[in-house]
């Protein structure tokens, strides 16, 4: 059963006055805890796509099923709800709140989502744990590396029990090395949590990582590839 | 955790938010300040107008106001004293009685016209300015015989001196014209020249004898212990005084009704106090809406990051509201205790306006002006504060709320 459904989906926009087709109909479906890559060159409508999958923005045309919760239906009420419940993110860059430490950061969701204090504080020093940052509870995001920035949004996707977590190029400001431990701590997570995960990259060292790699070139999915 | 943020974010930049905070504080000082000089010069215009004769409530003759003449004059002074004595014998009020009317003094070197008071000294002395203020020689006796206090401006117009002769001449109640001479045994100051100038007083039997009033009087001065400004205690009482004399030909006013040009003051006053509170929010004003936005642009990602996770539109805005509830709170306290401090570091030596008293005595305007602050004053400026501030953040915050994750991430 898939956890993500879309279906013919197209989107437009405009750049100054130059209409760009950043996708032309793009069907995707993918199974629950599975470890997607979109790969492709910049400009590609990697981004977009996630996006769309993510509530972030609406198709011109076209539908979005994510976990029995179609798109279509939905007000931005409702979409902010479902991200807030159902989906993780994990941007490039500027995924944390500065003002926040670690913890804090990873605890925001579950305020958002109204859980007990305790209870959030509990869970954010678990998660912070699995991915490797027991000590660092305390530590503004400034006071951390990129690596482990990353790792506290990812930690923050995660707390919650979403569905689905989206990642739009997350090791693009990493090294190599920091980079790779960050591909395998998103594959432990979905592993041992049996997450989705969903990522967008154009590094070859982290599409060996996915489990299945579907190519997209100019607003279209050209491969889709399962890999054993 | 949503305060905590709050707190947080309005230090991110120490630098913008110690302006606003500077600006928000000197308002509101100003606000405490400048309300305090007003109000402090409010009370004294009544203190000085009431003190002058004029006390909390007076009660005349129906036609004395209009034409104060021996002729209307009031005598059920029988009836007058039981309604006194009922309506105010238990509340620390005090009254006397007066004789006054027009004359003309004169001396070998001038003449002129003067208001003749005829007093119970020691009734007087205590509800009224002239039992403080005779500097020279001695204040006046029930029982002195011919003997006169006048004011120091009168002294010097008519060139004369304590121990001298001054004639008096006026209408008495024969319509005959009755003189007297009497003998300066004292000299007054007052705040304002003018009352120095016009106002003479005698002993009321001697001004009775003189005029041949038959015990019959021109009014009764009432001082109530403690001074309500806005006039509702007097007013009370004025109306609990006219129901014990029930003589319809006898009028009971209030300091505001006898002091006509100050109580319109007063409440234009009032008026253009809240006025400069609200001029001095608009330009606060300005500086909250301009920080607030500078503050939300350059955290629009952060913004659209928040939404991304599922942050709803009133959640931004209430986050953002907070932030100045935060930034008006410090600046509302520090402006207020700035405001008390300052008010107490001239309450005790007052600022001196003896430059200005010759412009300004009419009024009764003091020569020095003590602050006073007024609970109702700091809290309008608090609430006008607080309040329009929040308002005036709705606007950043809407645009805040307004953009979508991608928008915000994608432009900012």
């Amino acid at each position: 059963m898939a956890i993500v459904e879309a279906k013919n989906i197209k989107k437009t926009y405009l750049q100054g006055k130059v209409k760009v087709e950043a996708l032309r109909g793009v069907n995707l479906m993918v199974d629950k805890a599975e470890f997607v890559a979109l790969a492709g060159p910049s400009g590609s409508g990697k981004t977009t796509l996630l996006n769309i999958i993510g509530g972030l923005d609406l198709p011109d045309s076209g539908n979005v099923i994510v976990g029995n919760n179609d798109f279509a239906k939905m007000n931005p009420s409702g979409l902010a709800s479902l991200r807030l419940h159902k989906i993780g993110f994990v941007f490039q860059a500027f995924n944390l709140i500065p003002v926040l430490s670690a913890i804090e950061n990873v605890e925001y969701v579950m305020l958002l989502q109204g859980v007990p204090k305790t209870e959030r504080y509990d869970r954010a020093k678990a998660i912070l744990d699995d991915v490797g940052l027991e000590k660092k509870y305390d530590r503004r995001p400034a006071e951390l590396s990129g690596g482990q920035q990353q790792r506290v949004a990812i930690a923050r996707a995660i707390v919650s029990g979403p569905a689905i977590v989206l990642a739009d190029e997350p090791t693009a400001n990493l090294d190599s090395k920091t980079g790779e431990g960050l591909v395998l701590m998103m594959e432990k997570m979905n592993k041992e949590k049996n997450v989705t995960f969903i990522f967008s990259t154009h590094d070859n060292m982290v599409m060996e990582y996915a489990r299945r790699l579907v190519t997209i070139k100019d607003g279209l999915i050209v491969n889709d590839e399962k890999k054993n | 955790m949503y305060a905590i943020l709050a707190w947080r974010n309005i230090w991110r930049n120490p630098r913008r938010t110690i302006v606003i905070l500077l600006a928000v504080i000197i308002g509101v000082w100003s606000m405490i300040f400048l309300g305090s000089l007003m109000r402090g010069m409010e009370t004294q215009m009544v203190r000085n107008s009431i003190s002058t004769l004029t006390g909390s409530i007076q009660i005349h003759h129906r036609d004395y106001r209009n034409d104060p003449v021996v002729e209307n004059s009031m005598d059920d002074i029988d009836n007058l004293d039981k309604a006194l004595s009922t309506s105010l014998g238990q509340g620390g009020a005090l009254w006397a009685k007066r004789i006054r009317v027009n004359a003309v003094a004169s001396n070998a070197r001038h003449s002129g016209g003067v208001i003749l008071v005829g007093i119970e000294p020691e009734k007087e002395a205590k509800i009224s300015f002239i039992g403080k203020a005779v500097t020279s020689g001695r204040y006046l006796k029930s029982e002195d015989k011919n003997k006169i206090i006048v004011g120091r401006a009168f002294l010097k117009k008519f060139n004369t001196k304590i121990g001298n002769k001054l004639i008096l001449m006026s209408q008495d109640t024969k319509k005959e014209i009755a003189s007297k001479a009497f003998r300066i045994v004292g000299i007054f100051s007052a705040e304002s020249e003018s009352v120095e100038k016009q106002f003479i007083f005698v002993p009321i039997s001697q001004a009775d004898g003189m005029l041949k009033m038959g015990d019959k009087i021109s009014e009764v001065s009432i001082i109530l212990p403690r001074l309500d400004i806005t006039g509702k205690e007097e007013t009370r009482i004025a109306r609990k005084l006219k129901a014990a004399i029930s003589n319809d030909t006898y009028h009971v006013e209030t300091w505001q009704q006898l002091l006509p040009m100050i109580n319109a003051y007063l409440e234009m006053s009032g008026f253009f106090l809240y006025i400069w509170y609200f001029v001095v929010f608009v330009a606060m004003g300005f500086g909250i809406v301009n920080t607030t936005l500078m503050a939300i642009f350059e955290r629009m990602r952060e913004f659209g990051l928040m939404k991304a996770l599922g942050m709803k539109p009133f959640q931004v805005i209430k986050g953002v509201v907070t932030e100045t509830f935060f930034l008006l709170v410090i600046g509302i306290t520090v402006g207020n205790i700035l405001g008390f401090l300052s008010v107490a570091a001239i309450a005790r030596n007052g600022i001196d306006l003896s430059a200005l008293a010759a412009g300004v005595e009419m009024w009764g305007i003091p020569r020095k002006l003590y602050p006073e602050i007024w609970a109702q004053d700091v809290a309008v400026a608090g609430l006008v504060v607080l309040v329009l501030g929040l308002l005036v953040s709705l606007y950043p915050a809407f645009k805040a709320a307004r953009f979508t994750p991608t928008q915000a991430m994608r432009k900012y």
